[in-house]
């Protein structure tokens, strides 16, 4: 059961083959006697999961089933789960309990997915390796002594290790499609308003979005399907028709007159010869299936990382203000007065590595440093959302490797923040532009996955999944399990 | 980029974060690499480049000034630290 997808799931659920009682307490089992090396949940809803199944075995004998009832998930530990624990990774959220579901869960929920729980991530979803959690790391099923990339560390992990069918992760700077590389399984980044923010802790609001990690695109295009859609309560979502994701999947077919572009600039220096080698043979099955591959230019391609830099701190010094330790989560002990309070509150509840990000972003906001930095980052900005917007002139979508590198080592990049931060080189822009982006396996190099990211237009979702599931259809990597997790 | 300690304790003040005397140099050293990545952005000119706030490009929507929020006081100040008859308790403010 647990190395089937959620399209082989749903139609034994819906045959009456197996029943999503049965199929929980499977994974439950499973994630009970491996995740304690992987640590890629925080909290497991053991007895909310049986409820929510039986609920779904009703609905499927009654018809009111949709594809997705019965189908065990995960949620991003930065998701509200209303009378669940929503940490985010973090020691300042340890004793909070959600008061409501966020939208993404409620949606998912109410198409009846069954959630085992939530997982883990880089507090406040700052990171790329998923080492910065509260809760300890979580580690990569391929090597255990390797990370799984952040800051959706933990859902990529359950994920890969065929622990859930699918789960749901953040992407701010890459945090979906990094992990989904590095773990290789397949993970969607939609367009920013796509899919509804809240109910969901608030990293930088012009560049969070919420979407599906899972092992194919097929699966993706299922869960994106019940989590897309305008939400009143969120003033950023886009009041835009959801399409039906699944439609340009069906049966066999190619890709005649797609053209993909490859960033020159996505190619260059930095990125591992063995990956680049990887990426180029995957470009060649793009060619196979009949796509158009040329060579584009981004010339602003360089200053996404500095621009998010910037950006996303300064996002983040504003949204992480709220915690202060006075309407929930962590409080110090003894406080002398209002300042002590926060002060300490705030030094106890957050790790390192959200603390520099709180003070960059406080600095280049700050009296005299707001139009050097601040204003600066939002017009180089512009710049880079129009080399993308000059691209889509001439293609339909952008490829390239999602990853510098393969997953590298626990410990190995935490010593300067910055090694860290170019970990998002390829990823990062797509935010910065608001676009959607997706990862998906595209081969191994010494035993450790590889991911070839597609970036689209705004609202081309339909167009990455489609490209991506043809590609599934003509090769096998996402179809490869760790060892151990067979 | 070479911050100095003084700015590094003001930053630390407006973020209402306590950092150790211990901890300033760690700080000084790590913003300051930051700062550094940071710079490369003065390499593009953008005189006349419209700052981007949103992705999109679009305004943020309104909506009618009607309530729309239950009531969840109770539920709410349950969450708290410290709450007393429907209030948030902290150390005192006011002499």
């Amino acid at each position: 059961m647990h190395t089937k997808t959620i399209a082989e799931l749903s139609a034994l659920l819906h045959e009456g083959a197996v029943g999503a009682e049965e199929l929980a307490r499977a994974l439950l089992e499973r994630i009970q006697r491996l995740d304690g090396d992987l640590n890629a949940f925080i909290t497991v809803t053991a007895e909310e999961a049986l409820a929510q199944a039986r609920e779904a075995d009703r609905r499927l004998r009654s018809g009111e089933a949709t594809p997705l009832t019965g189908i065990p998930i995960a949620h991003k530990d930065i998701f509200c789960t209303r009378g669940v624990r929503t940490s985010c990774g973090s020691r300042m959220l340890e004793p909070f309990v959600a008061p409501y579901d966020a939208t993404v869960v409620e949606r998912l929920a109410a198409a009846g997915a069954v959630s085992l729980g939530k997982t883990n991530m880089d507090e406040f979803a700052m990171g790329s390796s998923n080492e910065t959690s509260h809760y300890g790391p979580t580690r990569n099923p391929w090597d255990p002594e390797r990370v799984p990339g952040g800051s959706s560390g933990g859902s990529a992990a359950a994920v890969a290790a065929r622990l859930v069918p699918g789960a749901t992760g953040t992407d701010t700077g890459g945090s979906i499609r990094q992990p989904a590389a590095l773990t290789g399984i397949t993970g969607l980044k939609p367009t920013y308003g796509r899919v509804s923010r809240w109910g969901m802790v608030a990293f930088a609001s012009s560049l969070d979005q919420a979407g599906p990690m899972a092992r194919t695109a097929e699966d993706c295009a299922l869960l994106l399907e019940a989590m897309a859609g305008f939400d009143p309560r969120d003033s950023t979502c886009v009041d835009r028709p959801v399409p039906d994701y699944r439609a340009g999947l069906a049966g066999e077919g190619d890709l005649k007159g797609l053209r993909i572009g490859v960033p020159r600039e996505w190619m260059e220096e930095g990125l591992d010869g063995a990956v680049r080698a990887c990426v180029e043979r995957a470009l060649q099955v793009y060619r196979d299936l009949g796509a158009e591959v040329r060579e584009v230019r981004l010339p602003n391609a360089h200053l996404a990382v500095p621009v998010y830099y910037v950006l996303a701190p300064a996002e983040a010094s504003s949204n992480l203000a709220r915690y202060d330790g006075v309407r929930y989560g962590h409080r110090c002990q003894d406080p002398k007065d209002l300042t002590d309070l926060y002060k300490r509150s705030r030094a106890e509840g957050f790790g390192p590595e959200v603390k520099r990000r709180i003070m960059i972003g406080t600095y280049v906001l700050s009296a005299g440093y707001y139009d050097a930095y601040y204003l600066k980052a939002q017009q180089v900005r512009r710049l880079i959302s129009q080399d993308f917007r000059r691209a889509f002139e001439e293609v339909d979508l952008l490829a390239g490797p999602t990853s510098p590198t393969t997953a590298f080592r626990l410990g190995e990049k935490l010593d300067d923040p910055v090694t860290m931060y170019l970990s998002d080189i390829y990823t990062i822009a797509v935010n910065l532009a608001g676009l959607p982006g997706l990862s998906h396996p595209a081969g191994f190099v010494n035993g450790l996955p590889v991911g070839l990211q597609l970036v689209g237009d705004h609202f081309e979702e339909a167009r990455l999944l489609e490209a991506a599931h043809r590609f599934q259809q003509a090769t096998d990597w996402h179809r490869r399990i760790p060892e151990g997790y067979q | 980029m070479n911050l100095d300690r003084s700015t590094v304790e003001r930053i630390a003040h407006l973020a209402r974060l306590a950092v150790a005397e211990e901890d300033v140099p760690r700080y000084v050293r790590d913003l300051s690499r930051i700062l550094d990545l940071v710079e490369r952005m003065n390499a593009v000119d953008t005189r006349d480049v419209e700052p981007m706030a949103h992705p999109l490009d679009i305004p943020q929507r309104l909506r009618p000034d009607e309530v729309t929020e239950p009531d969840r006081r109770e539920g709410l100040l349950a969450l708290a630290p410290q709450a007393e008859a429907g209030h948030f308790l902290v150390p005192k403010v006011i002499d």
